[in-house]
């Protein structure tokens, strides 16, 4: 008797520890626990450029038009536009039933707004508003944009897949200040955003907007139907790849967007995770130059660094696996609308012959270039040393400095000249989809003091840029790109050195990722709820 | 506690990186960094910067986070339990286990367990904290799955989970300190161990355990409380790496990202906190030497 009285009474006290360690039970709702490239801070995605700000808006606002898988603008909010005879009206008619999360409708208003905001802010979104004449509001649910001439940019530049993106708001948060980050997060989009429960450096968290109305076609890109499958999204800030990866192997994380190429083996191995290829454009390093100070203020040596590199060093040294790289001379994304090889014939192939002879046709003087290293994101560090040897071997003095990319990020906007602290060149990588035609890259602006750091100033490169915007055909466009390209031969501004893939590593119950150049959380699903 | 304002404040204005050009993000141009510094007040001379700050402090506030957008005593509150709960554990794992280590160490000195024990705190001292994380939880967490990888369980959410949550991190961070503590405790207790009256105790009949416990560790106890409270910057440090580890939303990670972004606010009001502790940890171990040895009297 004792002795069962022991049994039970031991039972007991080890269920009762057993239930006290183990974790409770899931809730009955579907939660996806994601880990993103980096930690949201800063929530207001039309003030700041921040990839991670990004895909927050694309959680929680939802966009007039959109990009679809082929690259091509279609209505996303809307329900139908009309472009005038003289192309100088376009017509936007909101779909009906469309709500903000609060509840209250979306009205032309409140999209009139928010294209204001976004237009003083977005590099693309300026070089837009410098077109329009006024938008004026005709009903609840339709308004006008009138140009004061023709643009081809009313649709590209709406419907622009990456930062920053024309997010809808509504008319009282939209009438913030640009320069002020907003503090209301109601938005229209599949997702709503759960401020009470974001911890910056913890998580942030969405769930399912029950009144959201997709769309009825099927997802396609980051357009058609935006249907929410999950309760909601969680993302989890894990800063440490190894750590993430772990707790994907363990099942605490379902979905991670970013992980480092050389850990891939690793989840190969795994039978209960996979890997998803979703952005088709993938992403584009860059080599920048600055054009203020000498050697690369003479455009014959910026000539000379075209020649002497080829991309395959520079992809093989970083990403390595030939599956995750593509070799593309095009100036505009391979797989674009846009792609060309024109005038690229003989450049980015090594040839340091070439590259010698530009070298000494320009007098370079053997000062050194101040080249940027950042050393503490995966994915750019092997670039700079790659570009060092490349461009000693076509006979260039090079000291290259090696920093953490917060550092370089502070340095490059400094005009200065490299001995007080200014800067040569640095490399970068950029989502492909924000360099789909010569205004969007930002890059390619030739603006001078205009332009981004390095500030190139080239008339010639400004007035294609401004041909680009004006034309609406988009044959003539195309014709227009290849100029540019051309013209970037001549006057580099950067040079690309070629196209790479991150695939999403998710666990196999992750279904319905969708292919996009962004990761976005509409069609999927998580089996096993 | 004034030098410490007055060197983070520097220190941090004297370190490469903007602010905020890291907030504009990458496409922003050289106006929009511009804009942005002016909002955050950069754009004023340092010491015009450092006169608001400290007055700001001195009324307890410490400003709002750069990036976050909330305020930094906000953002620290948030942070305190993870970290304190991590620091308790891992002190009082560090110290059970590192105390009759030593002792042991002490007592079979020279004999195959003192080797062993000196052995492996050389070890433990030696391999990084971030290895040793690893190597747990590829062991513990996914070779065996018995602990998770990561994350952190608040208390309020259920003991088990704020349990399971601990264990690997303060083991991790336990071994540096278990390291430290033994060492020491095993050379204090050699010293007392020979000592005359541990020999007049034993020459009375008095049984070894508490002839250890009461006239040997007692009196050696003086520098091993000393060392547990220096030992509290190495907590502080590995507080830092093993949060990072972990995925602890604590003040070390905070810390981290803190400096990573350049977020001022945050950094200075998190070391001017680490500085608080660490001089009040080392207070209440001097005051505890009244306690351990009643010659000493301030």
């Amino acid at each position: 008797m004792n002795r069962v009285r022991h049994f039970s009474v031991g039972s007991l006290l080890s269920a009762a520890v057993i239930a006290a360690v183990l974790p409770a039970p899931a809730l009955a709702q579907t939660t996806l626990r994601v880990v993103m490239h980096s930690d949201l801070k800063i929530v207001d995605p039309i003030w700041t450029t921040a990839y991670i700000s990004r895909n927050h808006g694309y959680m929680i606002y939802d966009t007039l038009f959109a990009t679809d898988a082929k690259g091509e603008i279609r209505p996303q909010m809307l329900d139908k536009y009309d472009v005038s005879a003289d192309k100088l009206t376009y017509t936007l008619t909101l779909r009906e039933g469309l709500a903000w999360h609060d509840g209250t409708p979306v009205t032309a208003e409140d999209c009139a707004a928010s294209i204001k905001r976004w237009g003083a802010k977005d590099s693309m979104g300026q070089k837009l508003m410098s077109f329009v004449k006024e938008i004026a509001v005709v009903d609840p649910r339709t308004f006008r944009i009138v140009l004061k001439e023709q643009t081809g940019l009313v649709l590209s530049a709406l419907g622009k897949p990456s930062s920053n993106v024309p997010f809808m708001m509504p008319k009282r948060v939209a009438e913030t200040d640009p320069s002020t980050q907003i503090s209301d997060f109601t938005g229209s989009g599949p997702f709503i955003f759960k401020k009470d429960e974001w911890k910056p450096g913890d998580k942030a968290v969405y769930v399912k907007n029950p009144q959201y109305k997709p769309r009825s076609e099927a997802p396609s890109g980051l357009a058609g139907g935006k249907v929410v499958k999950l309760d909601r999204v969680e993302w989890r800030a894990i800063a440490d790849h190894q750590t993430a990866i772990n707790a994907l192997l363990a099942g605490e994380i379902d979905y991670i967007e970013s992980p480092p190429h050389d850990l891939l083996p690793v989840l190969r191995q795994d039978a209960n995770v996979k890997l998803v290829d979703y952005n088709p454009l993938g992403f584009q390093y860059t080599f920048r130059f600055n054009t203020l100070h000498k050697p690369f203020d003479n455009a014959k040596i910026r000539q000379a660094v075209l020649y002497a590199f080829n991309q395959k060093d520079f992809l093989e040294a970083v990403i390595g696996d030939a599956k995750y790289y593509k070799i593309c001379k095009s100036l505009f994304p391979c797989g674009s609308p846009l792609e060309s090889t024109k005038g690229m014939d003989g450049l980015l192939d090594s040839n340091f012959d070439k590259a010698k002879a530009l070298l000494k046709e320009a007098g370079y003087d053997g000062t050194p270039v101040v080249l940027m290293q950042s050393t503490d994101i995966a994915v750019l560090t092997n670039l700079a040393p790659v570009a060092k040897s490349l461009m000693e071997k076509a006979g260039f003095k090079v000291d290259m400095q090696s920093m953490d990319w917060q550092t370089l990020v502070s340095r490059r906007a400094k005009k200065d000249p490299p001995a007080q602290g200014g800067w040569n060149a640095f490399l970068t990588g950029w989502v492909a989809a924000d360099m789909l035609n010569p205004v969007m890259t930002g890059f390619l602006n030739a603006g001078c003091d205009k332009a981004m750091f390095g500030w190139p100033c080239d008339a010639e490169m400004e007035k294609r840029r401004d041909q680009f915007a004006r034309e609406t055909d988009p044959k003539k466009q195309k014709a227009i790109a290849e100029a540019a390209q051309v013209r970037l031969t001549q006057y580099p501004t950067h040079i690309h050195l070629g196209q790479w893939y991150q695939p999403i590593a998710a666990r196999k119950s992750v279904e319905g990722i969708v292919t996009a150049p962004v990761p976005v959380f509409w069609n999927v699903d998580k089996k096993g709820r | 506690m004034g030098v410490v304002a007055v060197v983070v404040f520097l220190l941090l204005r004297l370190t490469a990186g903007d602010p905020a050009a890291i907030i504009a993000g990458d496409n922003a141009t050289t106006q929009q960094v511009e804009e942005i510094r002016g909002r955050l007040g950069l754009d004023r001379p340092i010491a015009q910067q450092f006169v608001i700050w400290l007055g700001n402090v001195l009324r307890g506030d410490f400003g709002e986070s750069f990036f976050f957008k909330k305020q930094v005593a906000d953002l620290i509150l948030d942070r305190l339990e993870p970290t304190l709960a991590l620091s308790i554990f891992t002190l009082v794992l560090a110290v059970t286990a590192a105390v009759p280590l030593g002792a042991l160490a002490a007592y079979r000195r020279a004999t195959w367990i003192d080797r062993a024990v000196m052995g492996l705190s050389v070890l433990g001292f030696s391999v990084p904290v971030f290895v040793i994380g690893y190597a747990l939880i590829y062991l513990f967490a996914i070779h065996f799955a018995w602990l998770p990888v990561q994350g952190y369980q608040r208390l309020r959410d259920g003991i088990g989970g704020f349990l399971t949550h601990l264990i690997l991190p303060s083991v991790t961070l336990a071994v540096i300190y278990v390291a430290l503590i033994a060492r020491i405790t095993r050379a204090s207790m050699l010293e007392v161990l020979n000592a005359d009256h541990v020999r007049t105790a034993r020459a009375k009949g008095l049984a070894e355990l508490p002839v250890l416990l009461r006239h040997v560790l007692r009196n050696a106890a003086v520098p091993i409380v000393t060392v547990i409270g220096l030992g509290v910057a190495l907590l502080i440090g590995g507080v830092v790496v093993t949060e990072s580890v972990y995925s602890i939303p604590g003040l070390g990670r905070l810390t981290v990202d803190a400096v990573l972004a350049r977020d001022y606010p945050t950094v200075q009001a998190v070391i001017l906190l680490f500085s608080v502790v660490y001089v009040l940890i080392n207070l209440v171990v001097d005051l505890t030497y009244t306690f351990l040895d009643p010659r000493i009297r301030y």
